[in-house]
């Protein structure tokens, strides 16, 4: 994608935060980032480290209460999404901006024929007619390569496949031509065989149609295979951002570090033993006054109990929040 | 088998395990799911078995089916020197010790309304004649084996986390002492850090107490890291049995091959350099499997016998077992030591 080229998504220090019977949750800590024209971002991280709610919140999903987004601006298409009003949020929702989401059986309607689901944003969004909207929805389905497609226009999401059901996710957050799509696990309830298939159709997707690519996930495999960009979340925060060939070179959050190390892998070496990330993740109660791995670190010191480190940024694009220098093996210059 | 120095603790045969399919006012039989459909296999004693395959393939209904919690549709399972495969119920309760398992979801195998301690000490109520102190001793010990604090014994499941509920449901399948464990995705439900730890856990516990595991999971990477051998499944079948080293390396059976081509790994200039085998289409359904070979509807190396003929499920290279009639023409001509050679051009295609 061409460097330096205006992002179509910029979202900066954006927090929020849950209202619950035993205190807030802070769940989203400042998180900023931003997506250039064309790119895919990948975000890494275990669940509860706040990669879905950062998400929902730049789109307006999280119902209030609970959740509150604090503060912190989403520029798209030169207008702060936290601040639009609901039906112009609402026109960029399924429009300029797709979502496809992980549960595939949970998030197309039962009741509804699925040539209707995809027709539904075509006329709601793009004003078109019946007619229009029918023509449409079949090019769709067969865009995302779905077999005989005309015919399946008619049948209920009970009549597809998993896998098949994910596509026609991928159709109806397609139809509008966003210029952001934002996938949140898109291919963790599909069997591997399944997940390649749609891998590769995301790639072709991405080739024809040209659209950013926000892609959620907590497989690290899935992202060294399709990302341009990855940001690693834990905590509610941003802990390291990279191109992704440097991510896995050179990772300098002790976090990324583990999590590489963790995972065993079906081709070279096989570890004798896992390595394994002690504890627990953390509960996000309260705003953040330290970092939240310390207690999981094996290179912590006191400074990570007392402040909550930054984005340091390391060169290349790439920055890490970590008091610790990976580089030089001591802690970092104030 | 493959080492005659070990015991084989684990012997099923021809397992079969078929669901029945009701329709119609009168309910009647229309058909049934053939989720297990004539399996073989031995466990060593002492090894972990793994038995991968994607969702719907029958592995979980395989690894119930061996420690009976269904009455299976035909087959022979021996267990420790003993057939149950068609024992009854009743009788089978003074086998339950020494088998276990492990579910999936420690959310929904642990009683809510059940402390730790009552948990773990279950199945000592009802196999042994222990007095309480002894037992409540028994499950400190177990608490401590297994990595949770004993203090916590008074508390619900629900006060724990995914990693420390598995961490019960294995202190639970321990208690008894049973040599045989049958762990059913025992940690697809965790977040990958904790994944580690469970399965560091299984590890020690097997060196431990000497257990032998079959361990079933969808993930292949972990099954590389576990088990000692693997097989594969596939509707119903198992279509490729081999020691991890071989099946990891050189698979034979094109849907291991398939299969493993699919997970991503995690190093993007090998992600990006490696050519996927994608396979087209979906599985069948298990109630009307397709003639011939279950696998030739989505086969890219299928022949007009597959379509015809079920492949039959052969030893094709010492203790490397698979059922496909690519491996078909070795055994007749120069027998199992042509093996090797048909490998690697098989393989070539893979990589070209």
């Amino acid at each position: 994608m061409p460097d330096g080229a205006l992002p179509v998504l910029d979202v900066l220090d954006l927090k929020t935060v849950f209202q619950t019977r035993g205190g807030e949750v802070h769940a989203v800590n400042d998180v900023s980032f931003s997506l250039k024209p064309g790119e895919l971002l990948g975000v890494v991280g275990e669940s509860g480290s706040g990669k879905s709610v950062t998400m929902m919140s730049l789109l307006g999903l999280l119902p209030s209460p609970p959740a509150d987004v604090r503060g912190g601006k989403v520029m798209f298409d030169g207008k702060d999404l936290l601040k639009v009003a609901p039906d112009e949020l609402r026109a960029v929702r399924g429009g300029k901006i797709g979502f496809v989401f992980q549960d595939p059986m949970t998030s197309l309607n039962p009741v509804y024929q699925v040539g209707f689901q995809i027709m539904e944003p075509l006329r709601k969004h793009m004003g078109m007619n019946k007619r229009q909207a029918a023509v449409r929805a079949q090019e769709l389905l067969e865009l995302v390569g779905i077999p005989d497609a005309k015919r399946r226009l008619d049948d209920y999401p009970h009549q597809f496949s998993g896998g098949m059901r994910q596509r026609v996710m991928i159709a109806i957050a397609l139809a509008c031509d966003p210029q952001v799509l934002i996938a949140d696990e898109p291919t963790t309830a599909l069997d591997v065989t399944i997940q390649a298939q749609i891998l590769e159709l995301m790639a072709e997707l991405r080739e024809k149609l040209g659209m950013a690519v926000i892609w959620i996930t907590h497989d690290l495999g899935v992202i060294a295979g399709i990302a341009d960009r990855v940001m690693v979340m834990y905590g509610g925060q941003v802990v390291e951002h990279a191109p992704v060939q440097e991510l896995f070179r050179d990772p300098q959050h002790p976090y990324t570090r583990a999590l590489l190390k963790t995972i065993p892998t079906i081709q070279g070496e096989r570890a004798a033993r896992l390595t394994i990330i002690e504890g627990q993740p953390p509960i996000m109660a309260g705003a953040p006054t330290s970092c939240p791995f310390r207690d999981r670190c094996d290179v912590a010191f006191d400074r990570c109990a007392i402040e909550n480190p930054p984005r340091y940024d390391v060169g290349n694009g790439h920055d890490a929040a970590c008091f610790y220098d990976a580089r030089t093996g001591g802690p970092r210059d104030a | 088998m493959l080492d005659d120095r070990k015991k084989i603790l684990v012997s099923v045969k021809d397992l079969k395990m078929h669901f029945p399919i009701h329709a119609g006012l009168l309910r009647r039989r229309v058909g049934e799911v053939k989720a297990v459909d004539g399996v073989s296999f031995d466990v060593l004693e002492g090894e972990t078995l793994g038995l991968v395959g994607e969702s719907g393939c029958g592995k979980s209904t395989c690894g119930r089916a061996v420690l009976r919690l269904y009455d299976i549709t035909s087959g022979s399972i021996v267990i420790d020197d003993r057939e149950i495969g068609a024992t009854p119920q009743p009788e089978l309760r003074d086998m339950r010790p020494t088998m276990q398992m492990v579910f999936q979801d420690p959310q929904a195998s642990l009683n809510p309304r059940m402390t730790v301690e009552d948990i773990i000490k279950e199945p000592l109520d009802e196999h042994t004649t222990l007095k309480d102190a002894e037992k409540r001793a028994k499950v400190a010990e177990l608490m401590d084996a297994v990595g949770l604090n004993r203090k916590f014994a008074k508390r619900y499941p629900h006060a724990f986390s995914g990693g420390q509920r598995q961490r019960i449901g294995i202190a639970r399948a321990l208690a008894l002492n049973p040599k045989f464990i049958v762990c059913d995705e025992p940690i697809a439900a965790l977040d990958v850090s904790i994944q580690a730890q469970v399965v560091n856990l299984l590890e020690d516990l097997q060196e431990q107490f000497g257990l032998t595991y079959l361990f079933i999971s969808h993930d292949l990477s972990m099954v590389r890291h576990i088990a000692t051998r693997v097989a594969v499944m596939y509707l119903g079948k198992i279509v490729e049995l081999a020691p991890r080293e071989g099946l990891y390396a050189e698979p034979l059976h094109p849907y291991t091959k398939a299969l493993l081509s699919a997970v991503p790994e995690p190093d993007p200039s090998l992600a990006r350099n490696t050519q996927r085998v994608i396979l087209k289409g979906d599985v069948p359904s298990p109630s009307n499997p397709p003639e011939g070979c279950n696998f030739c509807t989505r086969c890219p190396s299928v022949m007009d016998i597959c379509k015809r003929i079920e492949p039959a499920y052969r030893e094709v290279q010492p203790g490397r077992f698979t059922a496909c009639h690519l491996y078909n023409d070795l055994d007749d001509t120069a027998g199992a030591t042509a093996g090797p050679e048909a490998n690697k051009s098989t393989n070539k295609e893979k990589t070209t």
